[in-house]
């Protein structure tokens, strides 16, 4: 194993939590055309929620796949839950205001959700159970590969693969892309738009809540903040590849997983994360659509 | 109507304005000591152990009648470890006529502070900020602290590498912070002065970064014998268990920041003989175990950081004022250098700088599970 | 009926937050000692606080649906008798005479208080020329503050450069970062272009916690001068007091050129683009123009703002310049009413004073302060005082068909 593989591998497993989250951000986007800035908070509300039910199963003695499992079935419920409630509460009763009203919205639920939980709970640090440790590997595969590194990229590529097969086949799918493209259209082809927008930001949820727990094992401790750096760094990839468009948001999050992890192992960390601004604001003067996405002409 | 509304919109705004005015009430012939530090948000765990110490010490002094007869009493302010709020906090201790403060909490906070104490001839003891510069520079002869700067901190953990460790290979890895940054940057200058060894990597992480596989990795490939880590405990514990799950056996030293029992817990298996500088040795200090042990009382709970520190420096403050049969600035500065105090941290008087003698620093290791002096 | 029915609907509601609000607010677990506590009380209070919320939240929804024409009506009354000269100019004199002797009545603290939200004040009307007038959300107004400050703290330090030089370098450095800025996100929409100011200002602050040799990292610079007047050595009562006015005039000087500029020509361009970039553009004005101009100025009042806290703090680090600090100063624009300079001015005292004095809160600040961001935006979208276009009615004929 050399210096650059295990660099890439990093890269890879950072650029797949990105993903996961940035899918949440570029569905709601497609849909709605809203930057849902508590959707970091999501993430962070599913990895506690993990947290919480992991610590209170593995006190009670139980341990292994099945507490992981459990933790993160109830961790993706509550995420969806939260994701449903934001919605409803801070976004549809703006669906006619100014854009700029929902984005402020969203700001403040983004804030809100943050202080809800350090107020909860607490401002410390909590380490995670560390879970994806117990998932054995077989040699061939360990041998290579970190197991929670494993873990967390294939569970990624399956959920993104699972999510690009819904939409495709299914007649949810096809509503949303069809509320994506012109929401009054769908709405007078008798499609219930709101429903459609419930369910993108309970998929959505559902997803960072899943990044939330696999990274949390992984890295082995949260609090509240967690959100707010993931959120950005996921918002900044799904700009990256290309807002409202899926495969945009995956390939998005694997390019800056790889540059930060690059940038830090070949230059400096010390600006690791101006790297990935910079690489942010590159892509925007040079391909204001981002990399898959289709540029659109603004309708009068 | 339509003049009425109006007039009592005025009339609203006018009566707000009044309020938030209100001069506060002055209550005469008590010590005011001052309490500033960060009591609320994500950095409060560091400022009200402070809160709680002075709180404990003040209660035995009232006890026992005070000081000449005047009894002691806390104005405690936050500012949440932000300078801005500091400057602000410290007019209003000020214009509360405080006779000494206990703070601030982050060197930041107590850097912006500490110009106001000293237009209005106050003492500051903070239990925690260990910038050099505070000390060193002298411009604030007002200024002392309960704790090392970052420079002797520094000087001690780069000796303890190179003499007792004897490695020459060192990664120093900062949290980017004030404390973190100013500690690795002095440990790297010691180190490369010594000549003894090379700092093969020197490198800041973002706290509240994903993950930290990418630095982790950069110092396995640096092939380091030990890396030098300045900052805080929840980042030094996910480095440490990243470069523990790869493998690696590289020594782990660090700072204060990291010399905490919570340490141990957040980072549990992986935090096993992991270095880390602090405090000498207090545990058979009878009055340490006096003060952690009024402290479970009181709240129940372990005392939380600094706290020793700020238990210290309140009496520091108070005996000193007690000497001087005053709380004269002048005479309270004097007092505060030439006479000794029998705290938890153990005898300590204060240098011309305003740095505490006596209150001595080693380096620690984890050996299953808990923090052992290394003698 | 319909009560029984949002009675009802409440009751869900408040049910769905119990479920909702279940792991966090009742179960606390501590890993570090390995303890959880169950706070059974929280299910209640969350039950019968969301029950209250839901039923409010409901009881103004309608209002706010039913009674939009008549409601619209008194506010723009109020906002009528606002404008009437007869009674907003006394209300003047006594805020003028307030402040003037404001300084004198109250103590060191109070002045300096009142010192950092007067430079909120500036910096929320600075925001308001690029959200307000011009519909340009910007997520990283901190940066152009930082610019300010970092401009006096550095001249001063290497070139020992006053304060009066460095309150026009600064805001000159800081239009000119607001031009640089403003290049890139020219060809964006809304939304990217708060992401990419919001990037900007991480960089900024980023650059100025690692370069050392350049900013001192995140140790900061210490020990800047307070203004200096006419070279007399002030007490530190006296230099907070002169601060004080300073920041009066200073605030008196913003609002004067932003309400110049508000109904000039590229005042009036701002409004239009805001209200429709298209039709803006359509009409012939200068997108570009309009664009960066809105950027640099807003900017300049933030370069001066980050000069003037420089010289109150006496002393600046990378902290003092974060995403919040930029939140803050968004929501005093929001909270004030986009556009409306008393709104803006209302807001920031409020949002800089009430924690100052209700410590008691702290804790609750921030949730209160995003609740507030959205409950604002959901049934008072205009802020507390909305900004009112100037309009040019033709008064004369109204009388004669009267008469």
């Amino acid at each position: 194993m050399n210096y650059f593989w295990d660099l890439f591998l990093g890269g890879i497993t950072r650029g797949s939590i990105y993903a996961l989250i940035a899918l949440g951000y570029t569905m709601v986007y497609g849909i709605l055309e809203l930057i849902n800035f508590a959707h970091g908070e999501i993430y962070m509300i599913g990895a506690f929620t993990a947290l919480i039910v992991a610590s209170v199963l593995t006190m009670h003695g139980l341990t292994g796949v099945a507490v992981l499992i459990l933790a993160t079935i109830v961790a993706v419920f509550y995420a969806a839950a939260y994701g449903f409630s934001v919605e409803k509460i801070a976004y549809k009763p703006l669906r006619q205001a100014p854009r700029l009203s929902p984005l402020i919205s969203a700001i403040g639920m983004s804030i809100f959700l943050q202080n809800y939980v350090l107020l909860a709970q607490t401002s410390d640090f909590l380490p995670f159970p560390n879970l994806l440790q117990d998932v054995l590997l077989p040699e061939a595969i360990s041998g290579w590969i970190a197991p929670s590194e494993f873990i967390i990229i294939f569970t990624a590529a399956v959920l993104m693969i699972g999510l690009t097969l819904i939409l495709k086949f299914t007649k949810m799918g096809k509503a949303m892309r069809a509320v994506a493209q012109d929401r009054e259209m769908a709405m007078l082809l008798g499609i219930n738009v709101n429903r459609i927008i419930s369910r993108t930001f309970i998929i959505g949820s559902a997803l960072a809540a899943i990044g939330g727990v696999l990274i949390a094992s992984h890295v082995g401790r949260i609090n509240f903040y967690i959100g707010f750096g993931a959120g950005i760094k996921a918002f900044t990839a799904a700009v990256l590849g290309g807002i409202g468009s899926i495969p945009g948001a995956m390939l998005g999050g694997l390019v800056l997983g790889l540059t930060e992890s690059f940038a830090t192992g070949y230059i400096s960390s010390d600006y690791e994360n101006v790297f990935a601004f910079a690489l942010l604001i590159l892509i925007l003067i040079f391909k204001p659509e981002g990399i898959l996405g289709r540029s659109s002409q603004q309708k009068v | 109507m339509k003049n009425q509304f109006v007039h009592k919109y005025i009339l609203g705004m006018l009566l707000f304005l009044m309020l938030i005015a209100i001069p506060t009430a002055q209550a005469a012939d008590t010590i005011k000591i001052g309490i500033a530090g960060a009591h609320s948000g994500d950095l409060a765990s560091y400022g009200l152990p402070t809160v709680k110490a002075a709180q404990l010490v003040i209660k035995d002094i009232n006890a026992q009648g005070g000081i000449a007869g005047r009894k002691v009493e806390l104005v405690i302010e936050d500012d949440a470890c932000k300078p801005e709020m500091a400057t602000n906090v410290a007019t209003k201790l000020v214009s509360a006529k405080v006779d000494a403060v206990i703070g601030h909490i982050c060197s930041g906070a107590t850097k912006a502070a500490l110009r106001t104490y000293k237009d209005a001839g106050i003492i500051v003891i903070s239990p925690s900020a260990t910038s050099p510069e505070l000390t060193l520079s002298g411009q604030y002869p007002n200024f002392f602290r309960t704790i090392a700067p970052d420079d002797t901190q520094a000087k001690l953990v780069a000796d303890f590498t190179l003499q007792t460790l004897k490695f020459n290979k060192i990664a120093i890895i900062h949290d980017k912070g004030d404390y973190g940054k100013g500690f690795a940057e002095y440990a790297k200058k010691f180190i490369e002065g010594s000549g003894k060894a090379q700092v093969v990597l020197f490198e800041g992480v973002t706290p509240g970064a994903v993950d930290y596989s990418a630095i982790v990795q950069k110092i396995k490939y640096a092939r380091a014998d030990a890396v030098i880590y300045g900052g805080y405990h929840p980042e030094a514990a996910s480095i440490v268990q990243q470069m523990r799950k790869k493998g690696m056996k590289t020594a782990f030293i660090s700072d204060d920041g990291v010399k905490d029992q919570t340490f141990i817990k957040v980072a549990a298996s992986y935090a096993e003989d992991v270095y880390a500088s602090g405090p000498k040795d207090t545990t058979k200090n009878p009055l340490a175990i006096a003060a952690i042990a009024e402290h479970k009382k009181a709240y129940g709970t372990e005392p939380g950081a600094f706290y020793l520190n700020a238990y210290a420096a309140t009496q520091a403050v108070l005996n000193a004022m007690k000497k001087a049969k005053s709380t004269e600035y002048n005479a309270v500065a004097k007092a505060l250098r030439t006479y000794q105090t029998d705290t938890p941290l153990g005898k300590i008087k204060f240098n011309k700088e305003g740095d505490a003698i006596g209150a001595g620093f080693s380096m620690y290791q984890v050996r299953k599970g808990v923090y052992v002096e290394i003698k | 009926m319909k009560l029984a029915e949002e009675f009802k609907k409440s009751f869900f509601v408040a049910l769905w937050f119990m479920l909702l609000t279940f792991p966090i607010m009742v179960v606390q677990v501590n890993t570090i000692e390995n303890v959880v506590i169950w706070r059974w009380h929280n299910i209640i209070l969350s039950g019968l606080g969301s029950f209250l919320l839901s039923f409010c939240w409901q009881l103004f929804l309608r209002r706010k649906g039913h009674s939009t024409p008549a409601a619209q009506a008194s506010a723009s009354r109020l906002q009528h008798l606002m404008a009437e000269p007869r009674l907003y100019r006394p209300a003047l004199i006594i805020l003028a005479l307030f402040a003037l002797i404001f300084p004198f009545v109250f103590s060191h603290y109070q002045v300096n208080i009142m010192t950092t939200a007067l430079i909120y004040v500036m910096l929320g009307l600075g925001l308001n020329i690029e959200v307000g007038l011009a519909g340009l959300l910007d997520l990283g107004y901190v940066a152009f503050y930082a610019v300010g400050a970092y401009s006096y703290a550095l001249l001063n330090y290497h070139f020992g450069l006053g304060f009066w030089t460095a309150l026009p370098v600064g805001a000159l450095l800081a239009a000119f970062s607001g031009i640089l800025v403003g290049f890139p996100v020219l060809r964006l929409r809304g939304d990217y272009l708060a992401i990419v100011t919001l990037a900007f200002a991480e960089i900024i602050r980023l650059v100025l916690e690692n370069w050392n040799a350049f900013s001192f990292g995140p140790s900061g610079i210490s020990n800047i001068p307070r203004p200096g007047f006419f070279g007399m050595a002030l007490t530190p009562e006296q230099s907070a007091i002169y601060m004080y006015f300073l920041l009066i005039v200073l605030c008196l000087l913003t609002i004067f050129v932003i309400r110049r500029l508000q109904y000039s020509r590229i005042g009036r361009a701002w409004v239009a683009l805001r209200e429709d970039e298209l039709a803006c553009q359509a009409m012939g004005i200068d997108k570009t123009k309009a664009k960066l101009t809105a950027f640099a100025l807003g900017a300049t009042w933030a370069g001066m703002a980050g000069v003037l806290f420089a010289a109150k703090t006496t002393f600046i680090n990378p902290a003092s310049f974060t995403f919040l600090e930029s939140a803050m100063i968004l929501a005093i624009v929001v909270l004030g009413g986009m556009g409306s300079i008393p709104g803006v001015i209302i807001a920031a005292l409020a949002l800089i004073l009430l924690p100052e004095y209700l410590r008691v809160f702290s804790d609750y600040r921030m949730i209160l302060f995003g609740a507030a961001l959205i409950m604002m935006m959901i049934f008072r979208p205009q802020g507390i005082l909305a900004d009112m276009r100037k309009k040019y009615e033709f008064h004369k004929m109204k009388d004669s068909r009267i008469n």
